[in-house]
């Protein structure tokens, strides 16, 4: 589809892709931020949930923060590729990152699997309802991150919207910064 | 669309020279950050587990922010575009805090919320506050704070 | 994809359309004018089922346990389920897509001077998804148990358990009904704020765009960075629902305040995000029609900013009496106070606009002028609420609802109406009826003050809003106060009476009008300054601006009126 002239133009100076992810980060800010805010007022207000996030799995965690991490370099190195123009490379990287991203799913596939055998169910109390709902919507943003990348790299490997590879490589930083968050509030707070 | 991205895209790639030999760096730089805030709290110091599990939280976020994200050479609005929704998160925080956080207050004292959840804590509590007891077996009476 | 061909290219793309067929122009077309119009006659059949919620509950106030014509008996599950939905339905489903979304689409690319929005499948979607969340609203009312009844504010722990409010597939209908329409007004918001920054015409700086523009970009922000908390908490509020955790059960170390501080985060800063497009139909109305610039632009744009940031710091004044700390009550008592400051400004420099000018009394004219008389006497009640000390008495009264329906009246009813009346002739490219316009204009506010000055009266005698049957409340059942609130449901009923001549005057004329030129009222902004009604691409050739929105009777033209597009 040929985009209308109103795409192509840039008066703010900022990319029209790339501004409206912005916009799209900032209200995702405040979504986490309303979430993550309303689990530091009870986690504050309740001493008691230290002993319940005593049974996270540190180590899960860690591990998924490293992936995390790494899949995040990946993503920034395609967008480095994409810049250069060397879109094969771009859709290389993206899949690399798309692969961290399912590592991590695994993972925590894996994690909630044991958590819940051993009774730790959203239900069990208000840590655990905050536990799967702050990670589970975490863990829809990388699935969501994830499929959108797939259709990014396809279009990157012939040289399509490489500028994607930006934006889609932000979106996923900010996946990230998300869970660098995440990670001491559930985890490590204990 | 490339027509759009183009003359950006020039300016960008020029800036973005500087960074692009240390994304791996940061990456190094983020990992040994990700390793002191696992091993911080082994320590088992209360004041050393909130600082390197919080404060390197941040360190790495400023990292991701700036140099992933290159926020260090996008349009500056964009910047305080996002530090507005920072700030609002922390107003929200600041003004619910008072009666979210706390089970009591100036006038009143929220006794199902205090007593909620602590293992145990239904049993013990029971003969020592007998006012406190049915308040917390009845089912949410109306708003939390009883004043 | 099959749509594509009709962006192929624009000079041509105008003789594509004919060859679309009817599903592709009317319901998948990702054209920027035709969103809108879906948006606005969407909104409007909304706005009819509100408004008969409406007319059945207060039929029920006034002649209570007699069976309402068009309707039945009216149960008290059925009276709460009306008042939530009609409260629901106004302000997400008529006043949102109505204000913001309709009028933005429509007007924001013609303002900026582009062809379309900067991404019109996204825009498309967005009002597939709004289409979506109107379609579970209404399933909710054929669901066992019947539809939500716990008000439009879904308090819990109320709204959180089916014991008790006995309606076990309602709430979680209306609450995942609210997610997709944020969702849907998220998509759209980025939309318009990034084509109003990005896609302006060459030559056309930020402060050459007009009111209208500006307006509803503060309002997409405002909406973009209050909705958050808002969605997580619909999230854990559905899990409370669905699955059992204990988010909002104090019982289980949750807190029900938290989903008011979460609700009302969102929920006034929404106030202004409905309130703020109006103002900016009311800025171009009064400019137009007096033939003035708008007095100190930037004044107004400063001002509106001023109130955007100022409505982050007043929520809790929805919660003066539901245990919030006193100490809080104190400083949202102060910055509710202040908030009638900018508003109180925007409505004096509307007012300066109008002095000296030459008036001319069209039926958007009337309309935009009625807005800000009925406005101000919502502003002004307000102060009594948001004093908390007062508040303690008058909370939950019809004291309130009249309140807010002296803002939302004219914010959802007045200002869709003046946009509507002025913008038709570039919409459908024909005039609407003046005569049948005043008739319904004069009819519509006589009914409306008829209706809400009584509950004034009513409120302050203490009528509360939550009681469907006054007949078991002796001191309320007195024929005084029956008396008042039979008229006020006659005054609805008038006001509901002359509805059906906007309809013909809005559906009859898109066919029968008088044709309209492309610059009927001889305004500047650039709307005007391409075909009525816009062809594909609106614009042949794209314009340039030269000035900014507002130069009315320049000295030393002929004209007095100066397109911004016009090079001399």
């Amino acid at each position: 589809m040929v985009k209308p002239i109103a795409t192509l133009r840039s008066a703010s100076g900022v990319p029209t892709g790339r501004l409206a992810l912005w916009w799209v980060i900032a209200s995702e800010i405040v979504i986490f931020g309303g979430l993550l805010g309303s689990y530091l007022l009870h986690r504050l207000g309740h001493p008691e949930w230290s002993t319940y996030a005593s049974h996270t799995n540190t180590w899960a965690g860690a591990f998924n923060t490293l992936v995390l991490l790494t899949s995040s370099l990946s993503a920034v190195l395609g967008h480095k590729a994409a810049e250069a123009g060397d879109g094969k490379k771009a859709a290389k990287m993206l899949m690399f990152t798309c692969l961290g991203g399912l590592t991590f799913l695994v993972v925590k596939g894996f994690e909630w699997t044991y958590e819940i055998q051993h009774g730790y169910t959203i239900t069990a109390n208000g840590f655990w309802s905050f536990y799967y709902t702050a990670a589970g919507l975490h863990g829809l943003h990388v699935i969501a991150g994830c499929i959108i990348m797939l259709f990014v790299a396809a279009d990157a490997r012939k040289n399509k919207e490489l500028q994607r590879v930006e934006l889609i490589g932000i979106y996923w930083h900010f996946v990230d910064l998300v869970w660098i968050f995440l990670f001491p509030l559930l985890y490590i707070a204990k | 669309m490339s027509s759009a991205a183009e003359p950006h895209g020039h300016e960008t790639e020029a800036a973005h020279g500087g960074h692009h030999t240390n994304y791996v760096k940061i990456w190094g730089i983020l990992v040994v950050l990700l390793v002191v805030s696992v091993t911080g709290p082994m320590l088992e110091i209360r004041i050393v587990t909130l600082l390197t599990a919080f404060g390197i939280a941040i360190v790495k976020a400023y990292l991701v922010a700036k140099y992933f994200m290159h926020l260090d050479i996008e349009k500056p609005f964009v910047v305080k575009l996002l530090v507005v929704c920072l700030g609002l998160m922390m107003l929200f925080f600041a003004a619910t805090a008072p009666d979210i956080m706390k089970h009591w207050g100036a006038n009143w004292r929220n006794e199902s919320a205090k007593n909620a959840n602590i293992p145990e804590a239904h049993h013990e509590a029971a003969p020592a506050h007998g006012e406190a007891a049915p308040a917390a077996a009845a089912p949410a009476p109306g708003a939390a704070p009883a004043r | 994809m099959a749509q594509s061909h009709a962006h192929d290219d624009h000079a041509h793309a105008h003789g594509n359309h004919h060859e679309e067929g009817w599903f592709l122009k009317y319901f998948w077309s990702t054209d920027h004018k035709m969103i809108a119009k879906q948006y606005l006659l969407t909104g409007m059949a909304l706005g009819v089922i509100g408004a008969y919620f409406a007319y059945v509950f207060r039929m029920q106030a006034a002649f209570p346990n007699k069976p309402v014509p068009g309707y039945g008996l009216v149960t008290g599950a059925d009276y709460n389920a009306l008042v939530t939905n009609h409260g629901a339905i106004m302000i997400f489903w008529v006043a949102m897509p109505v204000l913001i979304a309709a009028f933005g689409n429509f007007l924001i690319p013609l303002m900026v001077g582009c062809d379309d929005m900067v991404f019109p499948r996204l825009n498309r979607l967005s009002y597939q998804i709004f289409l979506i969340s109107a379609i579970v609203l209404a399933g909710s009312f054929f669901v066992e148990g019947g539809a939500f009844g716990g008000a439009w504010t879904s308090y819990p722990p109320l709204s959180a358990k089916a014991e008790y409010n006995l309606t076990p597939l309602g709430p979680t209908l209306w609450l995942a009904a609210v997610a997709l329409e944020f969702v849907a007004f998220l998509l759209g918001g980025i939309n318009f704020v990034t084509t109003a920054m990005n896609s302006r015409a060459p030559g056309m700086k930020a402060f050459d765009l007009p009111m209208a523009v500006w307006m509803i970009v503060i309002a997409s922000i405002l909406f973009m960075c209050s909705v958050g908390p808002l969605i997580a908490g619909a999230v854990m509020l559905m899990f409370d629902q669905t699955i059992g955790t204990g988010f909002f059960d104090p019982d289980r170390g949750g807190d029900p305040v938290l989903w008011q501080h979460l609700f009302w985060f969102f929920g006034h800063p929404e106030v202004y995000v409905v309130l703020l497009p109006p103002l900016g139909f009311v800025a171009e109305i009064i400019t137009t029609f007096s033939r003035k610039r708008l007095f100190a632009y930037k004044t107004v744009l400063y001002t509106t900013i001023g109130t955007g940031v100022l409505s982050f710091f007043v929520w809790a004044h929805h919660q003066f009496i539901a245990g919030v700390d006193p100490r809080m009550s104190n400083v949202f008592s102060v910055t509710t106070v202040l908030i009638s400051i900018p508003i109180a400004e925007l409505c004096f420099v509307y007012i300066a606009t109008l002095y000296a000018g030459s008036i001319s009394f069209r039926v958007p004219m009337l309309w935009a002028l009625a807005f800000i008389a009925e406005f101000l006497v919502g502003g002004v009640t307000g102060i009594f609420l948001g004093a908390s000390g007062a508040d303690i008495y008058f909370h939950d009264t019809y004291f309130v609802v009249a309140h807010f329906h002296y803002t939302f009246f004219p914010i959802a009813i007045i200002g869709t109406f003046a946009g509507v009346t002025y913008w038709y002739p570039k919409m459908f490219g024909r005039h609407m009826d003046e005569t049948l316009g005043k008739i319904h204009f004069w009819v519509t506010i006589a009914g409306f003050n008829g209706i809400f000055i009584p509950l004034f009266i009513l409120g302050a005698a203490g009528d509360h809003r939550r009681i469907f049957d006054y007949s078991n409340f002796p001191e309320l059942a007195s024929p005084e106060l029956q008396a008042m609130r039979v008229f006020a449901t006659v005054s609805l009923l008038v006001m509901l009476a002359v509805q059906p001549i906007f309809a013909w005057n809005f559906f009859r004329n898109m066919w029968k009008g008088k044709i309209a030129e492309a610059n009927p009222w001889n305004a500047n902004t650039l709307e005007w300054q391409c075909p009525s009604p816009p062809p594909h691409g609106n614009f042949n050739p794209m314009p340039e601006v030269y000035r900014g929105p507002y130069e009315y009777s320049h000295p030393g033209r002929a004209d007095d009126f100066w397109p911004q597009n016009s090079p001399t």
